[in-house]
């Protein structure tokens, strides 16, 4: 593989990376300080991405669109919360999954039935629609840099949150011992509240950003939500800081693999055997790195608790 | 609450007589056996495909029901032996080979094989973690039967033929293909029983609810769960063999982490940990799925809050609401 | 003393700076009832879980009959005799006080791997298990779901339990901690008909039952051990006197 293509691989991976923390930060909250698992986390990734496209649909103006996005899943995140999530902390997580499957194929079919089951697209703002020259030979679009730039911008924005303010402070604490936050005196109830919408509000950005290169679809959040779990398993769940890690960690191990499984596999296969096998390994690559994660350190790489 | 059921004679509470425990499962196989005669009516074929669908995704609700209630191993990977039995079925199809009691071992040998190695890694891990990691190997084994190009790749593959016994084509006649279904689920039903009321299925409801107790008194509840995962598995790729052979088609859609989700829905709708229960869910889910499809296309608008309604107001699930238990 | 059942030679754990238990040695020869006390917070109930493998020590050895189980899994020790007993009730509670026995007669007598025939009906292991919750006075209760049962109860049917595994060696973590005055004095008679067949380490703060029962005492302060001995000599000793019973 050349170093242009390299380079780009590297960058696509880097931009599938903080896709999956934008996702991943808001679902390891939820799980590591209410102990809840909430596999509707996806549907929140989707419906920023409708929301987008509706509210560009009404105004063609694409900050407006963002940011409508970002309040319409904030809302529906509240919205769920209060009327279903509240109900399931300390339930066990079988009762959790079952109730949040549930969420998901309302919220999907619900969309298939007001969009329709084809991929909708929301144009790309033109400012950002060009390319950009890197370096000898390597161009590579402004707007998948921007998406970089966002992930990045929001992880140091919640490194902030989560370090310097009190918020942060209960948050941490919570997830290495909710009980005792509890204890203190803390209304965990609207910690929880706060914390749904801070990663309802996160997915829907994600979702919002992918929506001018990605298709908008129906169950465009299932398959990054399983991404997500195998993002915030690997970071050990609770750990923001574990989350981002492993986020980047899984984006550019399943990009680079994906581009170069088959390169690599034929210096020990034939080339037929390795044009089979490549894609198989590639696609379950991360699977095998959670896997193996999981074996050596049980509690992920970066255990919040304890 | 406690008091109560101190002071009720402690048979009642212990374990009902036999007899009463009979008396659902009896109803349940005596309908299941019946069920074909509604096909007398009209759309015979549609009838008896429906119903053996029914009773494929018992067998395989009952293996989760073996893992998931009374092992406590949440499995949100089943779906992988369900691919796994039918893909054994497709590719030895796809080679000449069709002798049925051929596949069938190779079916089970394969996802049992799958199991073991899986299960050995997954259940160093507990909890949440239990829950991840199985969902991990489910996807893997969806992509890699994604990237069989030389099996339909994700079109999936059509069996040429049913499987035969003894060279006949026995199974290609719908009826009497549903009745073997029957028949192997009653099999797998009574199998399941025993070894819940075993020795071994003691250990194991044990172990799940005190595991350290269960270490005091000697014993490693490791190998226990290991095999049950094992027998879990291997019932669901038993289900996954009969669906290939039912439909004569198997695909990577058999294995997606939904499919997984929906044995998860079959077993808690019922009733965890009851086995009846996951043969009452198996059939609710599949008839209500066909029942509500009918209606509309956008079905899982109901059956999703449905699930949701489920989980918020009926602990016990199906036989729950029937028999009064919970669970909790 | 060279046919100790148990010996300890220098056991150690810390967490961080804490050290819970402190080079403790100490030997248990066969058919003796030995106390270890000590306040709050001294290390007893760390020494137990590193005697019963539930807890890794960092450095020592744990020796019973003659053979080193200081690596060995909990259930490993659990079959060669040194059973314990949780000083926090630990019982299975859905199922009834005969089979939460019946269970650790099965751990011991034939192979567990057995698929089919209906363990709650074969007539050994509920024998068994009647006789061990019949030594403990719980013989009427034995159909009884052991979450329904009364807390005293429960701490019978937890010694039942570590009874019917044939012991040879008994690790009792405070047996009467929540037990009425009824209760306690029902236990007391217990053990007491309990120390001819069979070794016990008693941890216990009720010290009337102590003294009552123990051949000899270990006291356990910040750790270590300060000292062992006869009840009257330990009754006795100044340094015990000072650092735990608060005397100057």
């Amino acid at each position: 593989m050349s170093t242009a293509l390299l380079a780009v691989q590297t960058l696509n991976g880097l931009q599938l990376g903080v896709l999956l923390f934008l996702i991943a930060a808001g679902l390891t909250l939820v799980f590591g300080v209410m102990d809840f698992i909430n596999l509707a986390h996806g549907v929140q990734y989707m419906l920023g991405a409708y929301f987008a496209v509706t509210a560009y649909n009404l105004t063609e103006n694409f900050l407006l669109a963002v940011i409508v996005a970002l309040a319409g899943a904030m809302l529906v995140g509240l919205l769920l919360e209060a009327v279903i999530f509240r109900h399931l902390y300390g339930r066990d997580h079988l009762d959790q999954v079952l109730a949040t499957f549930g969420i998901i194929l309302f919220l999907n079919e619900a969309v298939r039935m007001i969009y329709g089951s084809g991929s909708l697209a929301l144009p790309m703002p033109e400012a950002l629609s060009g390319t950009i020259r890197l370096m000898p030979g390597l161009l590579y679009p402004v707007y998948r840099l921007v998406i970089i730039g966002a992930g990045i911008g929001v992880a140091v924005l919640l490194y902030v949150l989560v370090t310097h303010t009190r918020i942060g402070m209960l948050v941490r604490a919570g997830a290495s011992n909710a009980p005792m936050v509890s204890a203190l005196g803390v209304d965990i109830g609207r910690l929880f509240t706060i914390i749904f919408a801070i990663g309802a509000m996160l997915a829907g950005f994600a979702g919002a950003m992918v929506a001018p290169i990605f298709a908008v679809e129906p169950n465009m959040g299932d398959n990054l939500l399983i991404l997500a779990f195998v993002v915030i398993v690997i970071g050990g769940i609770g750990s923001v800081r574990g989350a981002f890690v492993a986020a980047l960690l899984v984006g550019l191990v399943d990009t680079l693999g994906r581009s170069s499984a088959s390169d690599i596999l034929r210096s020990v296969l034939s080339s037929s055997a390795a044009n089979q096998a490549g894609p198989a390994l590639a696609s379950t690559l991360i699977y095998v790195l959670m896997a193996a994660v999981l074996f050596f350190k049980p509690a992920g790489l970066f255990p919040a608790r304890g | 609450m406690q008091d109560l059921a101190a002071t009720m004679p402690a048979t009642h509470v212990a374990s009902p007589p036999d007899r009463m425990r009979l008396i659902v499962p009896a109803f349940l196989f005596a309908a299941l056996a019946l069920a074909p005669l509604l096909g007398l009516v009209g759309a015979e074929r549609y009838v008896l495909a429906l119903f053996t669908r029914c009773v494929i995704f018992a067998i395989a609700a009952l293996g989760l029901d073996l893992a998931l209630g009374c092992g406590g191993l949440v499995s949100f990977g089943h779906a992988a032996f369900i691919g796994i039995g039918g893909y054994a079925a497709g590719i030895l199809t796809a080679s000449g080979i069709d002798d049925a009691f051929v596949l069938l071992i190779v079916a089970l040998a394969a996802s049992g094989v799958f199991a073991l190695a899986t299960g050995a890694i997954s259940l160093k891990t507990r909890g949440v973690h239990f829950i991840m990691i199985t969902l991990a190997f489910g996807q893997m084994a969806y992509f890699v039967a994604n990237s069989l190009k030389a099996y339909g790749g994700d079109d999936g593959l059509t069996l040429a033929n049913r499987a035969t016994v003894f060279g006949r084509d026995l199974l290609a006649d719908n009826r009497s293909f549903y009745y073997l279904s029957l028949a192997l689920l009653l099999g797998v039903y009574v199998f399941a029983r025993a070894v819940v009321r075993s020795r071994f299925g003691r250990v194991l409801r044990g172990a799940k609810e005190n595991e350290t107790r269960m270490q005091a008194i000697g014993f490693n509840p490791y190998p226990f769960r290991l095999i049950t995962y094992a027998i879990s598995g291997m019932t669901a790729g038993l289900a996954g063999f009969l669906l290939a052979e039912q439909s004569e088609f198997v695909s990577p859609a058999f294995m997606t982490w939904q499919r997984s989700g929906d044995l998860i829905i079959m077993v808690m709708l019922g009733g965890v940990a009851s086995l009846d229960g996951a043969i009452i869910g198996a059939v609710f889910v599949v008839l209500t799925e066909e029942l509500l499809s009918g209606f509309t296309e956008h079905w899982r608008v109901i059956f999703g809050p449905f699930l949701i309604l489920v989980v918020l107001f009926a602990r016990g699930g199906l036989l729950g609401l029937l028999t009064g238990r919970r669970h909790g | 003393m060279a046919d100790a059942l148990l010996r300890l030679d220098r056991v150690t754990k810390s967490f961080g700076a804490l050290r819970v238990t402190d080079a403790v040695s100490l030997d248990i020869p066969r058919g003796e009832l030995h106390a270890l006390i000590g306040p709050n917070g001294a290390g007893k109930t760390s020494l137990i879980h590193q005697l019963s493998g539930s807890l890794a020590s960092d450095s020592g050895r744990i020796v019973f009959e003659g053979e080193e189980v200081t690596g060995l899994p909990m259930h490993a020790r659990a079959r060669r005799g040194l059973v314990r007993s949780f000083q926090i009730t630990s019982i299975l509670p859905r199922f009834t006080a005969l089979e939460n026995v019946a269970l650790a007669v099965q751990s011991r007598s034939g192979s567990s791997f057995r698929f089919l025939g209906d363990a709650a009906r074969e007539a050994r292991l509920n024998e068994e298990a009647m006789e061990a919750l019949a030594l403990i006075g719980l013989a009427e209760r034995a159909s009884r779901i052991a979450g329904t049962l009364s807390h005293g109860e429960k701490r019978g049917l937890e010694l039942a339990i570590a009874l019917a595994l044939g012991p040879k060696l008994l690790l009792l973590d405070e047996p009467m901690a929540g037990a009425g005055d009824g209760e306690s004095e029902a236990l007391v008679a217990i053990l007491r008909a309990l120390k001819s067949r069979v070794t016990i380490l008693l941890v216990e703060h009720d010290m009337q039952a102590v003294f009552a029962l123990a051949d000899r005492i270990s006291v356990l302060v910040n750790g270590s051990v300060i000292a062992t001995g006869q009840p009257d000599a330990v009754r006795a000793d100044a340094q015990v006197r000072a650092a735990y019973l608060g005397e100057a």
